[in-house]
């Protein structure tokens, strides 16, 4: 029963979170007392959230260590794109666009993420880290060798070739050259949507957490061998968080590419992988609300710091190495325990 | 407990931020480098300068790139403070070459009250930041941004370099005009828009002019350290002259690994090989006799050159390259107009943005990096290249 309790008061905690910071952004917004950095950053911020949620089900809940979860935000970057770019005349509603942009960006990422998951989630541990690297850099490889073009005759796919060999017809555009990624992407996104998309996020993964299925995966985490004792299909359950995580980041990716003009994909590097993994272990593995607080203060800090010029990144890393430590430090672990039996002892006095 | 922990974390970084938040507010307090040279009042920030910003990668791997043109720029503006006349004052930001941080860097220029942009300094970057130019209308040129798609379709974005399919085009004519070889090897970074847009306008002139490309091969980011195949594809097809469009760091490797080869064909590159010559740990005799095109000559004997050299070198101990040269420039260009338009740091970002572009495509401006150089609407420099030849450790021109 106090289990139950807890899990919704952490549902309405983190929804509340969220809301509470839209509805005070958006406030900040119509008085004009935002600054254009922050103003800039809002979507990138949602889009680093969902990021880091997704990637949440995969390290904190499946309990398996991906670094190659930019991939699938490559994945969903470059297909969401492609889609509504070449959508823009079917559907001339610019956010009915940008859904159906992060829906395909999310099915795209999904499917990549379902064909990796099934021969690397036979790995455990290392070597599956080690595996889900490697996918990434692949898969960033495949996309810096595509070259796409559309026409009067649709969509016209080239690998390897340049973009002069897609044979284009009469008024054809290319959309992706190969290594230049995709320049001249409408401006889609705003910070509703992605605002939107982490509420979807949100709901998602924690229904899926607080579900049976989410029980079986986090069975699966805590004692493989005696899950796998009690009959539940190791392969299916960490199939279905990999997935969905995979799904969840290609639309972030969408989301996130429709907000700049241009997109490469080496972008989405083995460094972007572990930026994201830093957010989801600063916020605590398995901690929802922790990821989404992580990732927005991890994304805001470098830009803050830049009064600091040229010692920026060093002063950047060592913000992030004291953190570290400090969540690793006994003594300053019991001061929230310390707090809360003084609050307890007080309100017990006055009361 | 755990949540509790990770709130309070969030406190703590909180707090840096509004610590960190506050010293940012004032800009202006914290020195820039080389914001002394020939500058009597010391640097600070000057009553009624025009706000001049600019994004460029200063940290990472291409931050060599990003300060060379910051500190040209830097040198350019101490300069015009000097004569007394228009004010600047001069904002870099660091894009660590990437179009998200490079976006956040324009947008803190903006809450700095840019009215005038540099734009960015290398390309990817500066696609996505041309676009807000082009949204805020604020006018931008960008001193080493070669991409075609930073100008494409703005009206306020301009190049003081070369676009890239004018390098491949100019390169192929060059080598054909000037009998340097007749089979030619290209090897190019196909994950880096510079190398693969040069490339790409290089193969179509080259069968324009009949120019014989017998060998073709590619590395990447990850796999520039050996260049053993790509090389002995070359030397297998009987290249004699290997065409380079890429920066000098992976050029030296192959400088290096074609001498162990036993292999010695002649070397052509582009602007981005500027700078072998002070690349720290490299032999110079390897770069002997390799030819480059490229619109900026450290060596020139004309004064505004050395005076240009003699000063970067004072300030910052080392040669200027092409970009310190281009940024250098770009300063002038913008000081050359507002001049010519009469525009005073009181007018907006926007007004400033009409008289200048109505400036840049009329006027024709001589700088460092070339004479008599015209701007059309698509915003693409008209200048003539330069034919360099590395000899005795030195530059050269060619013609």
């Amino acid at each position: 029963m106090r289990k139950l309790q807890k899990h919704t008061v952490n549902g309405i905690f983190t929804y509340a979170l969220v809301i509470v910071a839209f509805v005070a952004v958006q406030w900040l917004i119509r008085s004009g007392n935002i600054s254009s950095t922050l103003r800039g950053q809002l979507v990138p911020i949602c889009a680093y959230v969902v990021m880091a949620v997704s990637l949440n089900l995969t390290v904190g809940v499946l309990g398996e260590l991906s670094l190659g979860h930019a991939s699938f935000m490559s994945v969903g970057a470059f297909s969401g794109v492609v889609a509504c770019m070449s959508l823009s005349a079917a559907i001339p509603s610019d956010p009915l666009r940008l859904v159906v942009g992060m829906a395909i960006g999310a099915v795209c990422a999904g499917a990549a993420g379902f064909l990796i998951g099934i021969p690397v989630l036979r790995l455990n541990g290392d070597y599956l880290a080690i595996v889900t690297l490697a996918f990434g850099e692949i898969i960033k490889n495949l996309i810096n060798c595509l070259t796409v073009g559309l026409d009067s005759r649709g969509l016209r796919f080239g690998f390897l070739k340049s973009a002069d060999a897609l044979n284009l017809g009469e008024g054809g555009k290319v959309i992706i050259n190969g290594p230049m990624g995709i320049s001249g992407i409408p401006k889609l996104s705003t910070f509703t949507a992605g605002f939107i998309l982490i509420l979807v996020t949100l709901f998602i993964v924690m229904n899926l957490v607080n579900s049976r299925a989410g029980r079986a995966i986090m069975a699966l985490r805590d004692n493989r061998i005696a899950a796998e004792s009690v009959g539940i299909p190791v392969t299916k359950y960490k199939l279905m968080a990999f997935v969905t995580s995979a799904a969840l980041a290609g639309s972030a990716g969408t989301l996130y590419a429709m907000n700049f003009s241009t997109i490469v994909a080496t972008k989405f590097n083995f460094n972007t992988s572990i930026l994201i993994l830093v957010y989801v272990v600063l916020g605590g593995l398995g901690n929802i609300w922790g990821s989404v607080i992580a990732a927005v203060v991890l994304t805001i800090l470098p830009e803050m710091l830049r009064g600091f010029n040229d010692y920026r990144m060093l002063i950047y890393a060592i913000v992030l190495i004291i953190v570290m430590l400090t969540t690793n430090n006994a003594r300053i672990k019991s001061i929230p325990a310390w707090v809360r039996s003084k609050l307890r002892k007080g309100g017990a006095s006055n009361g | 407990m755990k949540k509790f922990l990770a709130f309070l974390l969030a406190v703590m970084m909180l707090a840096a931020l509004v610590a960190c938040g506050t010293k940012s507010a004032l800009p202006d307090t914290t020195p820039k480098p080389g914001s002394n040279i020939n500058e009597p009042d010391g640097g600070a920030a000057v009553a009624g300068a025009i706000k001049i910003g600019g994004t460029g990668p200063l940290t990472g791997g291409a931050a060599i790139y990003g300060q060379a043109a910051r500190n040209g720029a830097q040198i350019a503006v101490d300069e015009i403070n000097a004569l007394g006349g228009v004010q600047f004052e001069l904002n870099y930001q660091d894009d660590e070459h990437d179009a998200e941080k490079a976006v956040n860097a324009y947008n803190t220029l903006k809450d700095w009250g840019m009215q005038v942009s540099l734009g960015s300094v290398t390309s990817t970057p500066a696609v996505a930041t041309s676009v807000e130019n082009f949204e805020d209308r604020i006018f931008a040129i960008t001193p080493s941004a070669s991409a075609v798609a930073v100008t494409a379709g703005k009206d306020n974005v301009f190049q003081m370099c070369f676009a890239d399919p004018n390098q491949g085009s100019a390169s192929a004519q060059y080598i054909v005009d000037q009998k340097l070889g007749t089979k030619v090897a290209v090897i190019y970074k196909n994950d880096d828009v510079y190398s693969t847009g040069i490339y790409e306008t290089f193969v179509t002139k080259s069968a324009d002019l009949g120019l014989e490309i017998v060998s073709t091969t590619t590395f990447t980011e990850d796999s520039q350290q050996d260049f053993s195949v790509q090389l002995g594809d070359a030397k297998s097809k009987g290249a004699d002259l290997i065409f380079l469009p890429m920066y000098y760091t992976p050029a030296s490797l192959i400088f290096q690994q074609a001498k162990s080869m036993d292999y010695a064909p002649k070397y052509f590159g582009v602007d981005g090989m500027d700078g072998i010559l002070t690349l720290e740990g490299f032999n110079i005799e390897l770069a002997e006799g390799v030819m480059l095109l490229t619109p900026f000559n450290a060596d020139a004997t004309d004064a505004r050159t050395t005076g240009f050299v003699a000063k970067y070198k004072s300030a910052y101990n080392e040669v200027p390259n092409q970009f310190a040269a281009d940024g250098y420039d770009c300063v002038y260009a913008i000081y050359e107009a507002v001049t010519a338009a009469g525009v005073t740091s009181d007018l907006s970002a926007s007004e400033i943005n009409d008289l200048l572009v109505a400036q840049f495509t009329t006027f024709s401006f001589n700088g460092l990096t070339g004479d008599n150089m015209t701007w059309g609407t698509n915003g693409q420099v008209t200048k003539a290249p330069k034919g360099m030849v590395i000899e005795n450790g030195a530059y050269l021109g060619m013609d």
